[in-house]
Parts: C-alpha cells; sequence; structure tokens
C-alpha cells in the first residue's frame, strides 16, 4: 500500500507530467485562460489517460512483446489513443450526453496532447504491474489537472498586474508557468 | 519485418472497423441542415463569428439564433448559400442584438478608487468593482475590446454604446463582461423578458405590472421622438391607449421625483405619447418573429386575452381568439364606460393588435358553443383562459329582486352595448329602454360603482347616491373617479349597511332601508371593519338600485361534457386555479390569467398577466419546461433602490391633466379626460430624473 501512495505522490507533485516533464504543453497554454475550461479540460485528460494507460498497457504485454516488434510502440500507441478518443466521444454523445456535453470540445482536442502518449510510455519503460500502472496513470493525469486548475487561477488573475506590453498574454503566461515550475522543485526532497 | 507490417495493417484494420461500426451503433440524429450549413461556411474554425468554431456556428444557425450571414469570412455568397440551405431570405431569421442594461455610467457613484486596473474584468476580482451600486457597468469596456465587429464603442456617459448595423450578435461582449450589463438577445427574447432582482430597474418600472420600461420611454419623449416611446411602450403593453386613459398608474406612488416633490405624471405621458400615434394617421409598424408553426386558442378577449395574444404572435405563434360578446375589448368595452375610454379609441387599439395576423372569433361562448374538445380536435397546442370576472355578487337582502333592482356588470354592459349601438346622446331613450327611474342608489365603492353612479348622471337621471360600508378613505376606487364623481355631483352615504329595498304594491322599488354603520377594530386586510349601530335603520327614497359588490369569473363553462375541463381545479373564490408564477393551470396546457385567475383587479394586471402566460406558453410549445422566472420581481422593490430622502430635486409643478368642464359632461357620453398639450407634456418629461436601481439624473442647478 505505501509503496503505491508514494508512487501517486511522485506522479502528481515530484514528477509532475506539465511541470517536471514539460509534456502536454499546448492545450496547458490555450485551455487555462479560465477556471471553467480549466477545470474541464482536466476532468477530460483524466478519463482519457486513465483508459489509454489501460489499452496500451494491455496492447503491449499481449501484442508488441510476444510479437517482438516494441520498436512499433509509439507508433501504435499514436493510433490507439486517436481512435480511442474518437470512440469515447461517440459513446459519450450517444450514452451519456450531459458528460458529453460538459467535455464538449476538450475530447478531441486531447488526440494530440502529448501528455497522453507520454503516460503511457512511462508505463511500459516503467515496467509497472497493473496495479501500478493504474495508479500511475490517474495520478499522472491529476497531476496535469492539479497544474492547469491552478495555473488558470493564476492566470485570471494576472489581468490584475501592469504586465509590459511585449509580455502579455501567452509570454507572461510561460513565465508564470516556468515559476510554478520550479515551486514544485521543492517537491524533489520529499521522497 | 512481415510481422510489424501484419501488426500495424491489423491494428489500423481493427480501430477503422470498431469506429465504423461505432459510428452506427452510437449514432445520434442530427438535422442534416447542420451538415450542409456548415459545408457553406469558410471552414476556416476562426471563432471570428464568435462561436466556438464552423459547427457551432451551424447548429446556431439551425437553432434559428444566429443568422445565414454569421460567418465572416464566406461574405454574401456564403450567406445567400446557407440562406438556400434553410429555404428563407439571408436576414429573415431572428437576429440577436446585443444591448446595455445599465445607463449609469459615469454618474453612478464610486465606493472604491482602484490604481491602474485597466479591464473590468481586473476590478471585479477585487471586492466586484468601484461602483456603489453592485449591478452597474465599470466603464473600462472589456466588451468593447472583445468585439471583433467593431459594433461597440465606449460612449461619452460611461457606458457602452451599440452600433445596430455592425452587432452580429455574436455575444462575444456578454461573456467578456463581468456583471452582465451587454446582454445579447433576439425580439422575441426582449418580449418576453420579466424584471429580476438583479436587473438595473427604476422605482417605477419595478412597481409597474406590465413592468414597462418607463424612463426609458419618458426619456424617448424627451428627445422628441413620440414614436420611439410607443415603440417602448409596446414591447410591454400593447393596450397603451387604454391604459393611458384608465390606469390607475401604481408606478407613480413609487416614483423617486415624489419623495421630495410631486411625482412624474407617468401615466399622461403614456397617453400623450400614444394619442400622437393615433393621431398621426399611421401606425408604427410592429415586427414579428418568423412562424413557428404552434397554434394557440384565446378564450377571452379582454385585456388579458389581447395582451397574451399580441405576445404570442409577435415571438412567431399562430393565434386564435375566442370571445363570447359581439366584440373584442371585454371590461374595456362592456365595462369601463364611453366617457372614459371611447369606444373609437378602443376599436383603433384592438385593430392594431388583430391586424398582426390574429384571427377572431366572435360571439362564441367557450362551454356552450365550443368546448375544450373541439379546441384540442382543431389542433390548438395551447389554450389561454381569459375570461374576466362577469359574475356580480348577490346583495343578498330582502327585496333585492324587485322592479328598479339591476346589478352593475349587467347594467353597464347593456349600456355600453346601447352606446355602441349608436344612441349616444338621447339620454332618455337608453333610460327609457332600460326602465330606469329618477332617483338612483349605487351600493358599492368600488371602480364598477363609481363607472354606473356617473354613467347613470349622462342618462339622465335626477339624483344618484352612492351607499358606501366603509368611508372615503376605504374606497377601492381610483382616486381620480372619486374626485370626478364629487365634482359632478353624485351624493356619498358613507358608513351605510342596506338591510331591506322597500317596494310599492306593483312590486316597484320605493326605498332602500340601511343601517349606519361604525369602524371597529382593524381586520385581517388592515382595514377598519364597519360594525352596524343598532335601531339605526334609515329610508332613503330612490326608484332604482344598481348593485356593484364585487365580481368573481362566471365558471358555467364547467359544465361542459368533456371529462378533461373536470379536471381544471377552481380556488374557493371560483377564480381558475394556477401556479402563480408561471400561471399554468391544473391541466397543463391551460393556461390563465387577468380577473378569471386574480378575481378583479387592473387592466395593466391582465395585461402583464397575460405575457407572464405568454412567456410560459412559449416554453410549453417550445417543449422546454414550463419554469418561473428565477429571482423574478413580480412587482416586489429592490431594497437597495427604496430611498427615504433625495437630493438635487429641485420643486417644480406637477402637469395638471386637462378636462372637460362639469357642465358640458353631463349631457353626453363625451371623454371626459383631455389629454395633455405637447408644450406640457415635454415638461413634465423633462422632471423625469431617469433613474436606476441606485443612481439618477438630478435636476441642473439653474445658475
Ligand atoms: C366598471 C369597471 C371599471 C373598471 N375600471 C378600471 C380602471 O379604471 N382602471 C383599471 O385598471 N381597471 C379597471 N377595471 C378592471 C379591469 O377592467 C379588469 O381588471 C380587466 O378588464 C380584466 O381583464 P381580463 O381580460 O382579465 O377580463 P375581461 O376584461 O373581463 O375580459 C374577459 C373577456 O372574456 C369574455 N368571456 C367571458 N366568458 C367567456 C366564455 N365562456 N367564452 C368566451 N369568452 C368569454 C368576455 O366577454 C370578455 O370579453 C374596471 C372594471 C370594471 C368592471
Ligand atoms: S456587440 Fe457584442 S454581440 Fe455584437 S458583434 Fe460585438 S461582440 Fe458580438
Ligand atoms: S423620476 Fe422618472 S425614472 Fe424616476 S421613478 Fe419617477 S418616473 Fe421613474
Amino acid at each position: 500500500m505505501g509503496d503505491y501512495i508514494v508512487l501517486a505522490i511522485s506522479c502528481i507533485l515530484i514528477n509532475n507530467i506539465l511541470l517536471a516533464q514539460f509534456l502536454g504543453n499546448c492545450p496547458f497554454l490555450g485551455t487555462s485562460k479560465k477556471m471553467e475550461t480549466a477545470t474541464g479540460m482536466a476532468m477530460a485528460v483524466v478519463f482519457v489517460i486513465v483508459l489509454a494507460g489501460i489499452i496500451t498497457w494491455v496492447t503491449e504485454l499481449y501484442l508488441l512483446k510476444p510479437l517482438d516488434i516494441e520498436f512499433l510502440r509509439t507508433l501504435s500507441f499514436i493510433l490507439i489513443v486517436a481512435s480511442l478518443v474518437q470512440f469515447v466521444e461517440m459513446f459519450l454523445k450517444k450514452s451519456i450526453p450531459a458528460l458529453y456535453t460538459g467535455l464538449g470540445i476538450f475530447l478531441p482536442l486531447i488526440t494530440t496532447n502529448c501528455a497522453v502518449l507520454g503516460v503511457c510510455l512511462i508505463n511500459i519503460k516503467e515496467e509497472y504491474s497493473f496495479l501500478e500502472m493504474l495508479v500511475s496513470s490517474f495520478s499522472y493525469s491529476v497531476g496535469y489537472g492539479l497544474a492547469l486548475v491552478l495555473f488558470a487561477g493564476i492566470r485570471e488573475r494576472i489581468i490584475l498586474a501592469r504586465v509590459p506590453k511585449p509580455l502579455q498574454d501567452t509570454s507572461i503566461g510561460l513565465v508564470t508557468a516556468g515559476m510554478i515550475a520550479i515551486c514544485f522543485f521543492a517537491f524533489k526532497g520529499m521522497v | 519485418m512481415t510481422e510489424a507490417i501484419l501488426f500495424m495493417l491489423g491494428i489500423g484494420g481493427v480501430c477503422g472497423i470498431l469506429l465504423s461500426f461505432a459510428s452506427k451503433i452510437f449514432y445520434v440524429y442530427e438535422d442534416p441542415r447542420v451538415s450542409l450549413v456548415e459545408s457553406n461556411m469558410a471552414g476556416a474554425n476562426c471563432g471570428g463569428c464568435g462561436y466556438a468554431g464552423c459547427s457551432a456556428a451551424a447548429q446556431a444557425v439551425v437553432k434559428g439564433e444566429a443568422l445565414p450571414s454569421v460567418c465572416i469570412v464566406s461574405g454574401a455568397e456564403g450567406a445567400a448559400k446557407v440562406a438556400a440551405v434553410m429555404g428563407m431570405d439571408p436576414g429573415t431569421a431572428e437576429s440577436r442584438q446585443a444591448y446595455s442594461m445599465c445607463d449609469g455610467g459615469v454618474r453612478a457613484a464610486n465606493k472604491y478608487h482602484y490604481l491602474g486596473v485597466t479591464s473590468c474584468g481586473a476590478m471585479a476580482l477585487v471586492f466586484g468593482g468601484q461602483r456603489d451600486c453592485h449591478v452597474g457597468c465599470l466603464g473600462l469596456g472589456d466588451c468593447v475590446k472583445a468585439c471583433n465587429f467593431g459594433a461597440l464603442t465606449m460612449g461619452k456617459e460611461g457606458f457602452p454604446v451599440v452600433d445596430e448595423n455592425k452587432c452580429v450578435g455574436c455575444g462575444a461582449c456578454n461573456k467578456a463582461c463581468p456583471k452582465d450589463i451587454i446582454e445579447v438577445k433576439s425580439m422575441s427574447d426582449k418580449l418576453l423578458k420579466f424584471n429580476q432582482i438583479n436587473d438595473p430597474l427604476a422605482p417605477c418600472s419595478q412597481t409597474c405590472p406590465a413592468e414597462i420600461d418607463i424612463p426609458q420611454y419618458i426619456s424617448h419623449i424627451k428627445n422628441g421622438d413620440y414614436l420611439a416611446a410607443v415603440q417602448t411602450i409596446r414591447m410591454r403593453n400593447p393596450l397603451l391607449l387604454s391604459c393611458g386613459r384608465v390606469c390607475p398608474h401604481p408606478c407613480e406612488n413609487d416614483c423617486r421625483r415624489g419623495i421630495a416633490d410631486e411625482p412624474v405624471s407617468i401615466n399622461q405621458l403614456k397617453r400623450f405619447a400614444a394619442d400622437y400615434e393615433m393621431n398621426s394617421g399611421s401606425r408604427v409598424p410592429i415586427k414579428c418573429a418568423p412562424d413557428t408553426g404552434k397554434k394557440v386558442a384565446i378564450i377571452g378577449g379582454g385585456p388579458a386575452g389581447l395582451s397574451c395574444a399580441y405576445f404570442l404572435r409577435r415571438v412567431g405563434h399562430q393565434v386564435t381568439i375566442f370571445e363570447s360578446m359581439p366584440e373584442l375589448g371585454g371590461m374595456l368595452r362592456y365595462g369601463i364606460p364611453e366617457y372614459r375610454l371611447p369606444k373609437k379609441v378602443l376599436e383603433w387599439e384592438i385593430e392594431g393588435i388583430t391586424k398582426l395576423g390574429i384571427e377572431t372569433h366572435t360571439n362564441v361562448r367557450f362551454g356552450t358553443d365550443f368546448g375544450l374538445g373541439s379546441l384540442v380536435a382543431a389542433g390548438y397546442d395551447a389554450v389561454f383562459i381569459g375570461i374576466g370576472a362577469w359574475k356580480d355578487h348577490a346583495l343578498g337582502i330582502p327585496g333585492d329582486d324587485l322592479k328598479g333592482c339591476f346589478n352593475g356588470i349587467k347594467f353597464l354592459s347593456t349600456v355600453s352595448a346601447l352606446v355602441s349601438s349608436g344612441i349616444s346622446k338621447g339620454d332618455t331613450s337608453i333610460r327609457e329602454k332600460m326602465k330606469l327611474g329618477k332617483r338612483a342608489a349605487v351600493i358599492g365603492g368600488g371602480n364598477t360603482a363609481v363607472d354606473c353612479a356617473r354613467t347613470m348622471l349622462r342618462l339622465g337621471l335626477e339624483k344618484v347616491y352612492m351607499v358606501y360600508r366603509r368611508t372615503r378613505k376605504e374606497m377601492p376606487a381610483n382616486e381620480v373617479e372619486i374626485v370626478a364623481s364629487e365634482h359632478e355631483g353624485i351624493e356619498f352615504v358613507f358608513l351605510a349597511a342596506p338591510s331591506r329595498v322597500v317596494g310599492n304594491e306593483n312590486g316597484e322599488v320605493t326605498h332602500l332601508e340601511y343601517l349606519r354603520m361604525e369602524l371597529g377594530e382593524p381586520d385581517a386586510s388592515g382595514r377598519r371593519r364597519p360594525v352596524p349601530v343598532k335601531g339605526s335603520e334609515t329610508l332613503l327614497a330612490v326608484d332604482t338600485i344598481v348593485t356593484a359588490i364585487g365580481q368573481a369569473p362566471d365558471a358555467s363553462f364547467k359544465e361542459e361534457t368533456s371529462r378533461r375541463i373536470s379536471e381544471l381545479t377552481l380556488t374557493r373564490w371560483s377564480t381558475i386555479d394556477n401556479n402563480p408564477a408561471t400561471l399554468q393551470s391544473s391541466i397543463p396546457y391551460i393556461f390563465t390569467a387577468g380577473d378569471a385567475a386574480t378575481g378583479p383587479a387592473l387592466v395593466v394586471d391582465a395585461i402583464g398577466g397575460g405575457r407572464r402566460a405568454a412567456r410560459s406558453i412559449d416554453l410549453f410549445l417550445k417543449g422546454k419546461k414550463v419554469e418561473p422566472v428565477k429571482d423574478s420581481l413580480q412587482k416586489k422593490r429592490i431594497p437597495e433602490s427604496v430611498f427615504k430622502t433625495i437630493s438635487g430635486v429641485q420643486p417644480i409643478k406637477r402637469a395638471v391633466m386637462p378636462e372637460l368642464p362639469v357642465n358640458r359632461r353631463l349631457d353626453s357620453f363625451v371623454e371626459v379626460d383631455l389629454v395633455l398639450p405637447e408644450d406640457e407634456a415635454l415638461k413634465e418629461a423633462d422632471r423625469c430624473l431617469k433613474c436606476c436601481r441606485i443612481c439618477y439624473n438630478p435636476d441642473k442647478k439653474s445658475a
């Protein structure tokens, strides 16, 4: 049990997929202008990463490994993630329209989110067991959501500051992101 | 190597097959026009139109929320193609337009001073902005910056001004505004909008049962644009000529100017604008939304029915009015006498409403000539019942059925019918036809009683008494009416309770016997209850008695054979039971308002009720849930806008209503109250402070 908690903490805070590994930056900057959008995106990411984690883990174990074609991992994972997102979108639209309207436009955006692929590849590289893989996928995505929501909160308030013209909007966003990353660096000492 | 190739092919194939199956299984019906419309847009997903991408814009077009010309990239050619898909002219969908709710701007008082803040959004984050008024415009123009079309500018007075020609209704400004000051609405949305607790409203508009934007129309009059004033009033009240004459203007009681000075003569100004339009010889055109294909039956052509029909027609539904009397108008025609509201004026007003394309059937009575079953069979999707309160309460004393006793509504409607049929002067002929005597007593103290008394004077009776249980202070009739009847020589017998009608051997009335009363303890309504004085029987020599002590709706239609109508529940006052917020009755597709639902009230109450019912019916027809308006004000005052004192007001006398001199009134039914002359109206309009929730324009200091 203790191991899983350590794994969760390290995935959420220490190796935060966004702030420590710099994956999934485009949607991070794109959907963090408003808290509402940020929370929507965060939820969609958790949903998709966990699903993608499971499927890719199974693919690796039962297809790529036995056939000895691990060099196709990245390529096939991209295909799988993209189809998965499409599938989930259709499924939700039909079966859970409420969730569909909630996650709405963020689902297709995730297709191009490198954090999803990143987490899947890390799961394989670290040779996680099924349970470990579940914990890590979930925690990484929660870490992503946490960073996104924090960042959106800060960005909403940045309008209060007098930002020099050339630095406005995305530029100041990147600077802020860098500073949050440095803060997260402090978690390194935890484990 | 072959394994790798096979694997990639396999995985690709599996994904493809799964997805194509999924798209079949999880297929959700979407209007095919959406994709057709989308294919005629530029496909750039630029969001320049304000929607989240082309497909969102296409959906908005199909829903009728956006014009075919939304796409700013594909231009006029694209718009024409989209319009062709939708089967309409480019530009006929109900377009949405931005408008600013707050016009406080720089005149509004500030509570904080912010340094270095450059946007409304930022200001709103710190204590909600600098203004005293928590709903007011912050004036830094986030909306102006958000508009991609240059349709907004920050006006001199510190609130945004919309250029209607440039606005495409995308709603970007509304999203940018942290205060919801800029609203983007279609005409239908605006017509069915109700006062809410957080709206920027003047005291008078809060109180008006029809919720007219009073400062707005007065300001149009002040600027000399009388027809714009008429249009503003018509957004809320289609019976402005009638209301301008008979409304007891509850709004004026709450006029902010009235705190330090006399209230603005709001209703006189309404009448001035309405008369201006009528006398100008042409009508201001009234726009209606595109047809929705839904049909509504309106039962009763009184103010409530007319108002409901008018609003439903304007938002695009097909409406038919069914009326039991020979002509439309309800109490406006058959209750309120000619000298207060000339039939010619009423006719002009009603014609303007029916001309919008409202079908009317008169001389057909619900319950007798047609029933609920026939309406449903004829394909009506909803029914509105506005049959008013036409059944007189009986006096219930010995002798009240002798020759010479009449009931108020019956009496007035008979006179009205005779007056309409042309016998307007020769009072004696009506008097003889109706077998009236020379000396009359009217029992009651409401509008109906006063109207009966004043009508009888005009019919040539020599002496008219009004017998009322309480005192003048408690009389529910309009104050102006009471004053006028005093001027015209009606004699009041207060604190008198009729106990017996005395007749002669032919069964004709000779006297009315009454008990004198004293005022006792206040009752539930706060009025002191009259109690009879023992042994104080007094005889009043009269030969005609009219009873006008109140009315109730005539619910005899319930005896109709259809089983369904028996499910319509009534209250114990025999008014139709409804949800007071949505006006929906116990049968979901039946809605009701006006006197039929509230018991005897005012014309404006019926008009406001008709509009509220129209909103609920509109929701019902669109298959939405019939829900009450959120935070609806419903004539309550917003506490922060109630002042005890106000500054910056210099006393200026209120305009006096011109009247016909008494000696010229009594020999005819000519209208008594006259319209303000133009210069007086302009002076009066200038007295208005153009209030909002808490700020207003004080009088300019005369140097
Ligand atoms: C004498 C008098 C004076 C008044 N003075 C004023 C005033 O000065 N100011 C003011 O604001 N208010 C005044 N009122 C009140 C005002 O007239 C009413 O509140 C208002 O007219 C109510 O409108 P309504 O549409 O609900 O009902 P009504 O005006 O009563 O209209 C109901 C309509 O339904 C029709 N109808 C009834 N039964 C049926 C049926 N079974 N089938 C088909 N049609 C039917 C009737 O013929 C009538 O046309 C006065 C009322 C009276 C009686
Ligand atoms: S005023 Fe508002 S609704 Fe109109 S075009 Fe500009 S942003 Fe869009
Ligand atoms: S001064 Fe004008 S806006 Fe203010 S309450 Fe009176 S009529 Fe209404």
